[in-house]
């Protein structure tokens, strides 16, 4: 890959069976996502956003085409390969969240470093950092039932970020929140994707979502009709 | 290790839900050894009690006895060859004669075998030395099951019939000098205790014995070509059996209780995969590989099977000495099923079944909770985050 496209997505086709047919989810996607930019799929749903999502995760494979991210083919990836791309490399945030119910708040961020084996020292201050980016010090023994919604995503943002990923890919992050949670999350991203430089990749169809990309993708009915830059903007 | 670590997180962190499976598992540990244990008690008990009631260290027989055969018994005694009497005269040895015979109780017939027993013979347990008692008529001792079938008591006369040695019928007053409480039907029911020399004039053989009876830890190195030698093996072969055809029945009532107990784990980690799903596919999407969702989920099932015989540990070593010394009372009539069964069984656990019942548990434990993670494994990531059912 060149020019700092860390995900290449060339002629890439999603099918998935359908009683005895199948259904295309995914037709003929073609797309580069560079280093550093905040960017979304937007549509409606059932528009492939999460398919897409998904492949761009390492989670699922084309059916057909390519898909290549962080220059590794997802299609030829074993599972082992996928999940140490994932492990080491991408996160994830759910529109759910998606914690871990029985671990607190600090195991549920350091769960992702417990997998790369990292040591206990380095975990530690790294789960803490996080926490300390996203305001959450103070929840740090606090289980998932004990939080509000807004404090749940921000939890899971942390669990994404602590790893330090190049690609962080979030499936409607806002969809359960309410406007103020929204944005102060939405703030929050903004300020990892200046300060650490991730690639940030949303899925949603959230107004309040879009204002804040700097890059609109919209799919219908799994193509891509259109992909326009802008400079977001302002809140500061 | 990250496995351990994050099994006992998920466990910690479960709560309630884990306490319940480890407390039925902890049950199940602590009912099986004492099972099993209890069985042990009473297998030792009953062939404890046959060789002390019963057949002494093994038996010389004459060789037309067959406890089996009643239409032998006329012919089955022999004079007690003299290679012997030095053993009798030292103890070692004990002669039975013994000679089929009827009684009249309260004006009924009934058949019983008379058995006569050298009042001063301590080779048994029979308390023969109360024959020295009685007076005048024929002394007689009998067990509780005999006693209560006929609505005996101390000290009741009641006639005895037999047949001499030249097939001629006799008939005489005996009377119950004693009833004797053994766990051993074989001495009881249906058995009258009659001392040996009178017996033996009763019936014209003087001198005769049906069988000799061997002081238990004794080698007896005299021999003789009509008395064959029985020893443990062959005269606890039928209560060894019995033991055998128990354990085969116990094996079955143990194979459920272990089936429950895995059911317990098995239900827990199957009911995981449907209820967990999403938090296996968050697992699956944060990083970790299918060999390590398998290995978490097996490792979760054997935690609780070690979290329960830790548990079983603490409140059941403690019911199980408690059981050991002060013995498990059997119910009332439990001693007329035909087997050596006494009033209070002790329960035995050695070693070998505490270490083989929690490996077993914790091997069974491990294979029920890999099945269903096996299963885990299977499922795509993308379908398990939405938590929809595969």
């Amino acid at each position: 890959m060149q020019n700092n496209t860390i995900v290449q997505l060339d002629g890439v086709v999603k099918r998935f069976p359908v009683g005895r047919g199948q259904f295309t989810a995914l037709k003929d996607i073609n797309l580069k996502f560079k280093a550093g930019e905040f960017s979304g799929l937007v549509g409606p749903s059932g528009s492939g956003k999460t398919t897409l999502l998904n492949i761009i995760g390492s989670l699922d494979g084309p059916s057909e085409g390519h898909a290549r991210v962080l220059d590794r083919a997802v299609e030829n990836l074993s599972h082992r390969e996928a999940a140490e791309l994932r492990n080491y490399h991408i996160g994830f945030i759910f529109q759910t969240y998606n914690l871990l119910p029985v671990y607190t708040v600090f195991e549920n961020v350091e769960f992702p470093l417990l997998l790369q084996k990292m040591e206990k020292s380095k975990r530690e201050k790294a789960v803490m950092d996080a926490l300390e980016w996203l305001g959450l010090t103070d929840k740090v023994n606090s289980r998932p039932a004990q939080l509000s919604g807004g404090e749940c995503q921000r939890v899971a943002i942390a669990r994404a970020m602590v790893k330090r990923p190049e690609i962080l890919l979030a499936d409607e992050p806002t969809a359960n929140l309410d406007s103020a949670n929204s944005h102060h999350i939405l703030k929050a991203m903004v300020r990892l994707n200046r300060d650490l430089k991730t690639t940030f990749i949303f899925a949603t169809h959230d107004a309040k979502v879009i204002k804040y990309l700097r890059r609109k993708i919209v799919l219908e009915d799994g193509s891509v009709t259109k992909d326009e830059k802008k400079e977001p903007r302002s809140k500061s | 290790m990250l496995a351990l670590k994050l099994a006992y997180r998920n466990l910690a962190g479960a709560g309630l839900r884990t306490w319940l499976n480890v407390i039925v598992l902890s049950f199940s540990f602590v009912f099986i050894i004492w099972f099993k244990g209890f069985l042990e008690g009473w297998n030792r008990e009953a062939r404890r009690d046959m060789i002390q009631w019963e057949i002494g260290g093994g038996q010389f027989w004459h060789e037309a006895y067959d406890p089996y055969d009643p239409f032998t018994l006329q012919d089955a005694h022999g004079m007690i060859p003299p290679v012997f009497q030095n053993e009798i005269d030292q103890g070692r040895l004990t002669p039975m004669l013994l000679a089929q015979g009827t009684f009249y109780p309260q004006g009924r017939m009934h058949s019983v075998m008379l058995r006569g027993i050298d009042p001063d013979q301590s080779i048994l347990d029979i308390p023969s030395r109360l024959f020295h008692e009685a007076g005048e008529s024929i002394p007689v001792i009998i067990g509780t099951r005999m006693a209560s079938n006929h609505s005996l008591d101390r000290g009741d006369n009641v006639t005895v019939r037999w047949r001499d040695v030249k097939g001629a019928f006799d008939a005489a007053e005996a009377v119950i000098v004693d009833i004797f409480k053994s766990n051993v039907p074989g001495v009881d029911a249906g058995q009258m205790w009659i001392p040996l020399n009178r017996l033996q004039t009763m019936t014209g053989m003087e001198g005769e014995a049906t069988l000799l009876v061997i002081r238990q830890n004794t080698k007896i190195e005299s021999s003789h070509p009509e008395w064959m030698l029985k020893d443990h093996r062959f005269l606890l072969a039928e209560i060894d059996q019995i033991i055998k055809t128990k354990s085969m029945g116990s094996s079955i009532f143990y194979i459920m209780l272990l089936s429950l107990a895995l059911l317990a784990i098995f239900d827990t980690q199957v009911l995981s995969i449907f209820r967990r799903q999403r938090e296996i596919g968050t697992d699956m999407a944060l990083g970790m590989t299918r060999g390590q969702v398998v290995r978490l989920f097996t490792v979760e099932g054997t935690m609780h099977a070690f979290l329960a015989a830790g548990l079983a540990a603490l409140y059941g070593i403690p019911f199980l000495y408690f059981q050991a010394k002060r013995g498990f009372p059997m119910p009332e009539g439990v001693d007329d099923y035909g087997l050596a069964i006494a009033e209070k069984i002790y329960p035995v656990y050695s070693a070998g079944l505490v270490a083989g019942t929690t490996i077993l548990v914790l091997v069974a434990a491990t294979v029920v909770s890999y099945l269903p993670a096996t299963k885990i494994a299977r499922m795509k990531p993308t379908e398990s985050i939405k938590g929809k059912i595969q």
